[in-house]
Parts: structure tokens; C-alpha cells; sequence
């Protein structure tokens, strides 16, 4: 009935959206059992989010003193950003949690008119200072704008007067991968706190806890392979754990390979076989070897990502090669990503290192 | 009469002629009733889509298999009405966006929003979702896939999205990020050569050995590719001998034909020939970016170390822009153009070299 009844109504206004918006969630919960473990094991308070102490800290103190400033989160991925706002919103509101709060990431619409209508609406409701039951509760509402680096900049102007004019009701909360994205006026209005990337044994830890919840065996070096792959983002590291725990169900325990094969890295051979191609510059072998990776089916991006590196930190090259590696690196690699041949790529790449050698 | 790609097309998991581990895994995750978004990668006629048909049959059992044609309208904002073929079953529905060309994002947000809306009406007897293929996701424009991302987590509840792609180069991280991955690695020439030799058996037709591995060689490790040349072999020829002609398909003649007339002479008059011969491979169908990649390999042929270096990095620029520009010609043109002028200039040098 409910789900008949929200169907296709377009909502009002913010408010009953949002509220439309829960019952979905709800539904879809009640139907279908197995949640994605990275919503799973999302911290539920902030003091189980790990590494950050600073903001761990600050925010502990706001909570209780019931009050939280305007606030700008920023780090790379994975490292508890939208965890920790989500979890200091449940402690501060309990099970009001779901009414204060108007989430918006990069996959909703977040024109400009958005900001006009929906941001502005949500915030000029007023919060009160009592819940139903009498208890009392801090008298705001929180906006999440998850992802704010890929608003335009048109909209991050138009929500700077409305963050100033609603502070009474209403927190931001900016959260983003690039800080230098967000123009200037929003930055001073905000608290900045910046996320470190994860430690590799709080990583691991963090793993081994929800392998012990969800009985998986793990291989011991899989452990660090999964960090390797991952870079310090947890949320991509759970992911992966959990993609492979679907597809070996009951097969045993999950080995490193089993990783690889699935997070789609490309195995180091590859690239140590693509260096000596180019050493013995022989051209039709470089052709044949760039054929047989793409039989395989090796996304090229991977490769140039992971050759990258690879060059970066090899010991026999000299400063010059690196250089005009990477150089031509940093070109294909920009016109991969704008829709251009895999192939003829990689045989450019190819071809510059063959002469790289050879100077 | 059904073609033999389609008449000895796998449709079951266990089945499945060669990457039987993976089989084995698809097996586990149709078993839990339930998966994330999948993205299947790898090169054509590597046996993507017989996968995802095996996978659904696990999953739904034979009714996938009934198949009915549909043609769907859909209005862009500007008011045009653009139609998209699709396959579907009860269960699922097969489209290729990329059929719309730029109104390709209509297409992703209104078919996937019309499907996920449905929900099925007796949810106790079957899955509660339905699966939507969409197939060449690499090739919808960007706008399309950001769209798509979004209607991806909305309707997580009611369907689930399986994508066919042929590079992962070309789609978004962010869809990347929120599709498992399955790579499907071609064939390798003795799996082709060992499955020619089953369609032959059960065709009851006898095929040399090494025939078998020639057309297996000359497929370039796309399984379709082979056994469309075995059924264009006994078509010409039965019974089969070894040394017996392949043919070749026509436009990859015309195209190294193409190629030598480049290297023969570099001049105005030419170029306009060439163009000439482009024209009629572009409106033949064939994608601009194969030719251009048949064109670069043939070009570099005969040339040395230092010119082949100079020939690709005018090919990488050229269809750089050719991929961001409309006029695919223009870039095609402007490569030969290119071409002709190291060559001339290259070859020109090597003679006063040789003189003094």
C-alpha cells in the first residue's frame, strides 16, 4: 500500500520528499536481507571511527555540548568522512535521526535550482527544541552535501547567503575529496578538518573483525594484498572483501589471487614483461604483447596507472628515461580517459619508451 | 536454419567451454539469489553475453529463454521521438543505449525507471528483481553514464543492472566503483581450435587439424569470428583440406589496399583518392576507430624505429580528437595528410643521405 502510494506523487516539498524517501528505504530493507557489509559495519558512534583523533576529538565535544559549527570534510576516499557526520547526527538525535537530517550526494541533482528550492526550503523549516516525548533535543537540522567538489560553482554561490541567513536552524556539512574545489566564500564559512588516509594495520584490523563476524577464512598475506590494492581507502577494501566472499561461497578460503582477479589489477608480470618488450625495442613484438593484454582483457588505464608506479620506483632507469616516460605517461593516459584508442595508446607509450632506451 | 554460433551457443553454466572456474564462481553468486551490478569486460567474442544468458537461466530458470522483440519510444526534451529495439523476457530486458546516439541518456533514465517502477506483482514465486542488460555501456557518452549512476543506486531495490563492456577504459570510475567486475579473457587458439572440432562433430563433419588451428589463427581469438569462418568454409568447400582458402572478410582487404596505396606515393592527388577509399569504408559501417587502428598497423609496417614512434603519436592525437569531434573523416584525412608528410619528408632525407 505504502509503496503503491508514494509511487509517482511528486512531492511538495522537501520535507514530505525526505520523508517519502525513508518508507522506500524501508521497504527495501524489509524485502531484501543481505545488506552491503561497508552499510553493514558503518560505524554506528564516532568513537569507533579510527585514525582521525583531531576530529574525533572536536566533534566529541560538540556533541556534548549539543551544538555543532558549519562544517567542511575533506580527504580521499574511503577514510570515514560521511561516516562520522552520519554517526555524530545519530548521537546527537537519536531516533529523530531521520527527519533532521537532508542528505544529498553527487548522484542527486544539485543544480543550481536545487539549491534554490530544496536546500533552501529544508533549511527554513524550524527544528524544535523538545522530541515528542518531551525529551529535549538540539534545535537544528543538518544538510549533508556529500561530494560538494562536483557541485558547480554556480550552486556553491548560491548557498553561501542561505548558510549564513539559516545558521539558526540549520548546519552544513561539506564533505569532498579536493578541498581546492570549493570556492573560497563556502571554505571560510566552514570548520576545516582534514582525514588522513588509513593506517595499514587499522585497515587489517577492521577486516579481520568482520571476517570473524561473517566466518570468512582469509589467507594471512591477503590481508596485506587487500590494503596494497585498496591504498588506504577502507570502504573499497571491505568491497572487495565481500565481492570475493560472494563468489567463493563456501569454496574455501579466499587467496590472494582471488583478489586480484577480482579487483581487476593487473598482475605485476605484465608490466615487468612490457619494460623488457620495449628494452629489446623490437616493434612487432611490443605489437603482439600490447594484442595478447588486450585479449586478456585488461583494462589499459589499469595498466598505465599501475606502469606508472612501476617506472617511478624502478631502479635501472635513469632520471631522463623516467622522465620522458611519464611525461608521455601523463599525455595517453589523459587522452584514454576522453575516449581515445586503447591501443593506439599504449603502442605511443610503447613506442617513446622503445626510444627512451635507446638514447 | 540457425546459424552454428547460435545453434551451439552454450546455455547453461556448467556447460560453458573454458574459463570453468569462473563458471564455477557465477554458479555461487546466482545461488545466493541475490548480486550486486555486474559488469562483464573483455574483447568481442570472448562470450560476455553468453555468460550473462547462462547466468539469468541459473537464476530464472528456462522462462529467460522466451524472447520477445519490442520496440520502445521515447521522447527526447526537444520533442523527437526516437525509437530503440529491445529483447526481453519476463525477467529481463536487453537494450543497447548506444543505438540513440546523443539521446542516449533519455533512453538509460526512462527504460530503466519504466522497468524499475514495475514491481513484480507476486514476489514470493521468483526473485524480486529484474535484470536489465545493457550492452556497449563503453560507447554511451558521458552524460549517459552519469545518469546512469544515479538511477543505478535508486533502483537497487527492484532491478539489477548488468552491463556488457568491451573496454573499462572508456566508463566512469564511479560505475566502475559500483559494479562488480568479471573479466571475460578471450579464448586462447587451443580452446577455439578444440570447440571447432565439437561443432564439427556434431555437425557430423570431419575437420582437419590444421585447418582448424588456420581459422583459429586467423579469428584473432574472437570465438564468433572462428566459427563464422568454419560455416563460410563448408559453405565454399566440403569436405574440408587443409590448405583449403579462408576468406577474408572484404573490408580489412580494402583497407590494407588503402595502406599501400599511402606508402606508394604521398602526393595532393592521392590523398584525394584516399579519401576517396575512406569515405567508402565509413559509410560501409565500419566504426572509425577500427579503421583507423587497421590503418596505423599497416602504415608502420614499412617504416623504421624513429618514424613508427612519429607515425603514433600523430595517429594518438588524431584519434584523440577524432573521438571528441563530430566529422570522423576530417581526422582520418588529416592523420593520411599527416602521414604522407613525415614519410615524404623521411624518405627524401634518406636519399640526400645516401647521395653524399
Amino acid at each position: 500500500m505504502q509503496a503503491f502510494l508514494k509511487s509517482d506523487r511528486p512531492s511538495l516539498s522537501a520535507g514530505t520528499s525526505l520523508s517519502s524517501e525513508d518508507h522506500t528505504g524501508q521497504t527495501a530493507h524489509r524485502r531484501k536481507p543481505p545488506a552491503p557489509w561497508v552499510e553493514k559495519y558503518r560505524p554506528r558512534s564516532i568513537n569507533e571511527i579510527v585514525e582521525q583523533k583531531e576530529v574525533v576529538s572536536v566533534l566529541q565535544k560538540c556533541i556534548d555540548g549539543a551544538d555543532l559549527p558549519n562544517m567542511l570534510l575533506y580527504g580521499p576516499p574511503g577514510t570515514g568522512k560521511t561516516s562520522i557526520v552520519l554517526a555524530a547526527a545519530r548521537q546527537i538525535f537519536g531516533d529523530l535521526y531521520k527527519e533532521r537530517i537532508l542528505e544529498l550526494n553527487a548522484s542527486d541533482e544539485r543544480g543550481i535550482d536545487v539549491v534554490r528550492s530544496k536546500i533552501k526550503s529544508f533549511a527554513q523549516l524550524t527544528a524544535s527544541s523538545i522530541r515528542p516525548d518531551g525529551k529535549p533535543c538540539p534545535p537544528f537540522k543538518i544538510i549533508i552535501l556529500d561530494e560538494a567538489d562536483s557541485m558547480t560553482h554556480a550552486a556553491q554561490a548560491a548557498l553561501r547567503r542561505t548558510m549564513e541567513k539559516e545558521s539558526r536552524s540549520t548546519r552544513f556539512c561539506l564533505v569532498c575529496n579536493y578541498v581546492s574545489r570549493i570556492i573560497e566564500p563556502i571554505t571560510s564559512r566552514c570548520t576545516k578538518f582534514r582525514f588522513k588516509p588509513l593506517n595499514e594495520d587499522k585497515i587489517i584490523d577492521r577486516l579481520q573483525f568482520i571476517c570473524q563476524r561473517e566466518c570468512v577464512e582469509m589467507e594471512t598475506n591477503a590481508y596485506g594484498r587487500i590494503v596494497e590494492i585498496s591504498g588506504g581507502d577502507l570502504r573499497r577494501a571491505i568491497t572487495l572483501l565481500q565481492s570475493c566472499q560472494m563468489l567463493k561461497k563456501g569454496g574455501g578460503k579466499i587467496m590472494e589471487d582471488d583478489l586480484l582477479e577480482i579487483s581487476g589489477v593487473v598482475p605485476q608480470r605484465y608490466l615487468v614483461e612490457f619494460l623488457s618488450v620495449c628494452r629489446s625495442g623490437n616493434y612487432s613484438k611490443l605489437d603482439e604483447f600490447v594484442q595478447d593484454l588486450s585479449f586478456e582483457a585488461y583494462s589499459i588505464g589499469q595498466v598505465l596507472e599501475q606502469f606508472n608506479e612501476f617506472v617511478l620506483t624502478h631502479p635501472d632507469l635513469s632520471s631522463d628515461q623516467k622522465s620522458v616516460i611519464c611525461d608521455k605517461l601523463g599525455e595517453c593516459m589523459f587522452r584514454l580517459q576522453e575516449g581515445g584508442s586503447e591501443y593506439l595508446q599504449i603502442m605511443d607509450l610503447g613506442c617513446t619508451t622503445i626510444l627512451a632506451f635507446k638514447k | 536454419m540457425a546459424l552454428w554460433v547460435d545453434k551451439y551457443r552454450p546455455r547453461e553454466l556448467s556447460k560453458l567451454d573454458y574459463h570453468k572456474n569462473q563458471a564455477e564462481q557465477l554458479k555461487n553468486l546466482s545461488q545466493q539469489g541475490d548480486f550486486p551490478h555486474l559488469m562483464f569486460y573483455g574483447p568481442s567474442g570472448a562470450g560476455k553475453k553468453t555468460r550473462i544468458m547462462c547466468l539469468l537461466r541459473e537464476l530464472y530458470g528456462t522462462g529467460v529463454e522466451r524472447l520477445r522483440n519490442e520496440t520502445m519510444t521515447f521522447t527526447t526534451p526537444s520533442n523527437r521521438k526516437i525509437e530503440i529495439m529491445t529483447v526481453s523476457s519476463n525477467y529481463h530486458l536487453e537494450v543497447n543505449p548506444s543505438d540513440a546516439g546523443i539521446y542516449d541518456r533519455v533512453v538509460v533514465i526512462d527504460l530503466i525507471k519504466q522497468v524499475a517502477q514495475t514491481h513484480q506483482i507476486d514476489p514470493s514465486g521468483q526473485h524480486d528483481f529484474k535484470v536489465i542488460i545493457l550492452s556497449e555501456v563503453d560507447e554511451l557518452t558521458k552524460d549517459a553514464q552519469h545518469a546512469l549512476r544515479r538511477t543505478m543506486e535508486k533502483y537497487v531495490a527492484t532491478c539489477r543492472i548488468i552491463l556488457s563492456v568491451n573496454s573499462t577504459s572508456r566508463v566512469i570510475p564511479a560505475i566502475r566503483s559500483r559494479c562488480l567486475g568479471i573479466r571475460v579473457s578471450a579464448p586462447k587458439v587451443d580452446e577455439i581450435v578444440t570447440i571447432l572440432n565439437n561443432v564439427c562433430r556434431r555437425e557430423s563433419l570431419t575437420v582437419p587439424e590444421e585447418l582448424a588451428r588456420r581459422i583459429a589463427e586467423k579469428s584473432e581469438r574472437n570465438l564468433r569470428r572462428a566459427i563464422l569462418m568454419l560455416e563460410a568454409c563448408k559453405v565454399q568447400q566440403y569436405p574440408f583440406t587443409a590448405k583449403q582458402e579462408i576468406a577474408d572478410l572484404d573490408w580489412q582487404m580494402y583497407l590494407k589496399e588503402t595502406a599501400n596505396q599511402i606508402i606508394l606515393e604521398q602526393s595532393p592527388s592521392r590523398l584525394e583518392k584516399v579519401r576517396e577509399r575512406l569515405y567508402e569504408l565509413l559509410s560501409q559501417g565500419i566504426p572509425p576507430d577500427i579503421i583507423f587502428k587497421g590503418l596505423v598497423q599497416d602504415l608502420v609496417k614499412n617504416c623504421d624505429m624513429s618514424l613508427k614512434a612519429k607515425t603514433l603519436e600523430f595517429a594518438c592525437l588524431y584519434e584523440h580528437r577524432m573521438q571528441n569531434g563530430s566529422k570522423h573523416i576530417f581526422h582520418l584525412e588529416a592523420f593520411v595528410a599527416q602521414f604522407m608528410n613525415i614519410y615524404k619528408k623521411f624518405m627524401s632525407e634518406t636519399i640526400m643521405m645516401d647521395e653524399f
